[in-house]
């Protein structure tokens, strides 16, 4: 294993060298996490006309943008799903949130449209629990007074490779059921009891598109640029509510951020009314103590910029910007966690 | 005397082009030995914590859990052997068809045309055949073939459980049918090439003596070309075990051991194209390249088999003449 981690760290850093050699010599080095991809792209180009700084930011997956980090071959790492506290300390990383996306519910019942189909977190879990298999069950039909559900077999499908996505939703699945906790779990990938996967957001997409009577999960920007058929979920609150960048939002807000433990907050059955109940925020991993001053503060500097400037350009590609009062504990984070060689703050 | 100087050093110069030529040729030659071995060792360096931790029970075990950490290789083998089995079966008769129809039926003004499109196949790549595959074939199948098959085949009492479940068009069987047609190119026109080697003086003496086509094409042909169309089988095989990207499309990526061929399932190739990316943990990590190795060591076996075959052929050939 180390011998296959060096060759593989060996090649990131080859690719790194050359990026550097090509590229200008303050410029930010990042990789991990594919879904903010298109939004850090995004910012990486504004920012570079704005100062004159380039981010390089590879999409290599988070499992990918952990292992680059750990060799410290980029200046950041990016990862959908949060590490927890204990893991950050031992690797001497911490964490912050850039944006929050959501997980949305799509379906294809015949005679069912967008925003029709409402379920609660119990119908939910049942029907990825292989334990509802039919579209008119009654416990469905019972939250769905009015909607003529087809008798047609339900099927579930998933990612297939490790996701944050999946993170995100087997999150709130083992959140509201002690059931799905116990015999499935919350992780980039598991054990499913039914169904058939995906490969990418786009895999699953298709699939449920295509299978009449499936049910799958995507990233929400995925779903609406697709106009895919979606379903209204319950949240805490007991209301049904659609996904929209609003509930997103409130979502966030409702949430309780921790900086000491590196804001390993997964925004899942968050409470409030317009809450939606499957949300998350994808994360930047840094090193505590940096051996680079300069380049680590570059690094703050684009996020801040980014805090500042980026929310538009987020919310265009429809992802949902953190509420101020977040990045201003982040910022405060920075100062405190974030430490030069000597022990001196590098962001002021 | 000065010339023959002249001529010593160019003789000389020679000389020792040669040996770094014969040098260049030598380290070529090892060094794909050299890559071989190296390749197996970092497999096997690899997967050292998955073989430590689950030891034989790998390969018999249907776990694939993440969560717990817990991993066994028995879906993605059996769905690598099923897939590569029915490609086959599919594959060979068709090809053999087509390669009859080329060399023997064929009206001679089609011949050069069909000869290339069949080769173009062969040159298409794996995606398009995956993403034709997912777009048109499977929704077809699920529309039109499956509930067929469910309703006529699924209803037998030996073969029903292996062709019943509800019509998705994706899963194992479609993985299979896509491999069939990526491979039969292949197949086909190897088969080709070795029956157009058969000399017309054997075919013309058995058709003068009275024989049918089909009597030439089994008892000529065949016989005279068997190495080659093994080979050309072997290639196929070769292609469909290891083929990644247009099965992960079609078979449904499941780690789940299901009975039914219309059910999803999962190979080896396509669970390291899925997961490699974004498996964090070293157990997690070393279990998948502990699959590759047994990739590795299932097309090495299917290679060194055809080899023996071969060899166990042309002996007997040597006896019977």
């Amino acid at each position: 294993m180390s011998k296959l981690n060096r060759i593989l760290s060996g090649l990131g850093l080859s690719l790194t060298l050359l990026g550097a050699t090509v590229a200008h010599a303050t410029d930010i080095t990042g990789a991990g996490a594919t879904f903010p991809y298109p939004v850090y792209a995004k910012w990486a180009e504004s920012y570079k006309a704005q100062t004159g700084v380039g981010m390089n930011y590879q999409s290599i997956g988070s499992g990918g943008g952990i292992k680059q980090i750990k060799a410290k071959t980029v200046d950041f790492g990016a990862s959908d799903a949060p590490m927890n506290a204990n893991e950050l300390g031992i690797l001497g990383l911490t964490q912050f949130p850039t944006v929050i996306g959501g997980v949305v519910p799509v379906i294809n019942v015949e005679g069912v449209a967008a925003g029709q189909l409402k379920l609660s977190s119990d119908n939910l879990v049942g029907i990825f629990m292989g334990k509802i298999t039919k579209w008119n069950d009654p416990k469905i039909a019972a939250d769905n007074k009015g909607l003529n559900l087809p008798d047609q077999a339900i099927t579930v499908v998933h990612r297939a490779d490790g996701s944050g996505t999946t993170h995100i939703f087997t999150s709130y699945l083992a959140a509201v059921s002690t059931a799905w906790m116990r015999e499935v779990g919350a992780d980039k990938a598991v054990k499913w009891p039914v169904g058939t996967g995906g490969k990418g957001n786009e895999g699953v997409a298709s699939y449920v598109q295509r299978i009449k009577g499936a049910i799958g999960y995507v990233e929400y920007a995925y779903a609406l640029q697709n106009k895919m058929t979606y379903a209204q979920l319950k949240n805490r609150d007991g209301h049904f509510v659609s996904p929209t960048a609003e509930s997103f939002k409130a979502a966030a807000a409702n949430a309780k951020w921790k900086a000491e433990e590196g804001f390993a907050e997964i925004l899942v059955n968050e409470p409030g009314a317009d809450s939606w109940p499957i949300t998350g925020a994808t994360f930047i991993l840094v090193y505590k103590s940096q051996d680079n001053a300069a380049s680590g503060a570059e690094v703050l500097k684009f996020f801040d910029w980014a805090y500042s400037n980026g929310d538009k350009m987020a919310s265009d590609l429809d992802y949902v910007p953190l509420p101020g009062n977040v990045t201003a504990m982040i910022r405060k984070a920075w100062k405190e966690q974030i430490k030069d060689s000597n022990g001196k703050a590098i962001w002021k | 005397m000065k010339s023959t100087l002249l001529h010593q050093a160019r003789l000389n110069q020679q000389i020792w082009l040669d040996m770094m030529f014969r040098g260049l040729t030598r380290l070529s030659a090892f060094g794909v030995l050299a890559l071989l071995l190296a390749i197996i060792y970092s497999l096997v360096i690899g997967s050292m914590p998955a073989i430590n931790a689950f030891g034989f029970n790998f390969l018999v075990n249907d776990e694939w859990n993440p969560v717990t950490d817990e991993y066994g290789a028995l879906v993605p083998i059996v769905g690598t052997l099923v897939t590569s089995g029915i490609a086959l079966l599919i594959a060979i008769p068709v090809s053999f068809g087509i390669a009859i129809f080329l060399t023997e039926l064929s009206p001679r003004v089609l011949r050069r045309p069909l000869g290339i499109a069949v080769e173009l196949l062969a040159g298409i790549p794996s995606i398009i055949y995956g993403m034709w595959g997912l777009f048109v074939f499977a929704p077809f199948f699920a529309d039109y073939i499956e509930p067929w098959i469910n309703d006529h085949i699924g209803t037998m009492p030996m073969l029903g459980p292996f062709f019943s479940g509800p019509p998705m068009g994706i899963g194992i069987l479609t993985a299979g049918i896509i491999l069939a047609i990526m491979v039969i190119p292949f197949i086909a026109s190897v088969m080709r090439d070795v029956f157009e080697v058969v000399p017309p003086m054997l075919k013309e003496s058995a058709y003068g003596v009275g024989a049918t086509t089909w009597e030439v094409v089994m008892k000529i042909v065949l016989p005279y070309t068997r190495i080659g169309v093994v080979g050309g089988i072997m290639l196929g095989l070769g292609r469909a075990l290891g083929e990644t990207m247009a099965v992960t499309f079609v078979i449904g990526n499941a780690h789940e051991l299901s009975k039914s061929l219309l059910m999803p399932g999962n190979s080896i190739s396509s669970a390291l194209a899925n997961e490699f990316t974004e498996a964090v943990g070293d157990l997690y990590t070393s279990s998948l390249i502990e699959l590759g190795l047994i990739l590795f060591f299932i097309t090495f076996v299917v290679l060194s088999f055809a080899r023996l075959l071969l060899h166990k052929l042309g002996k007997r050939e040597g006896q019977a003449t």
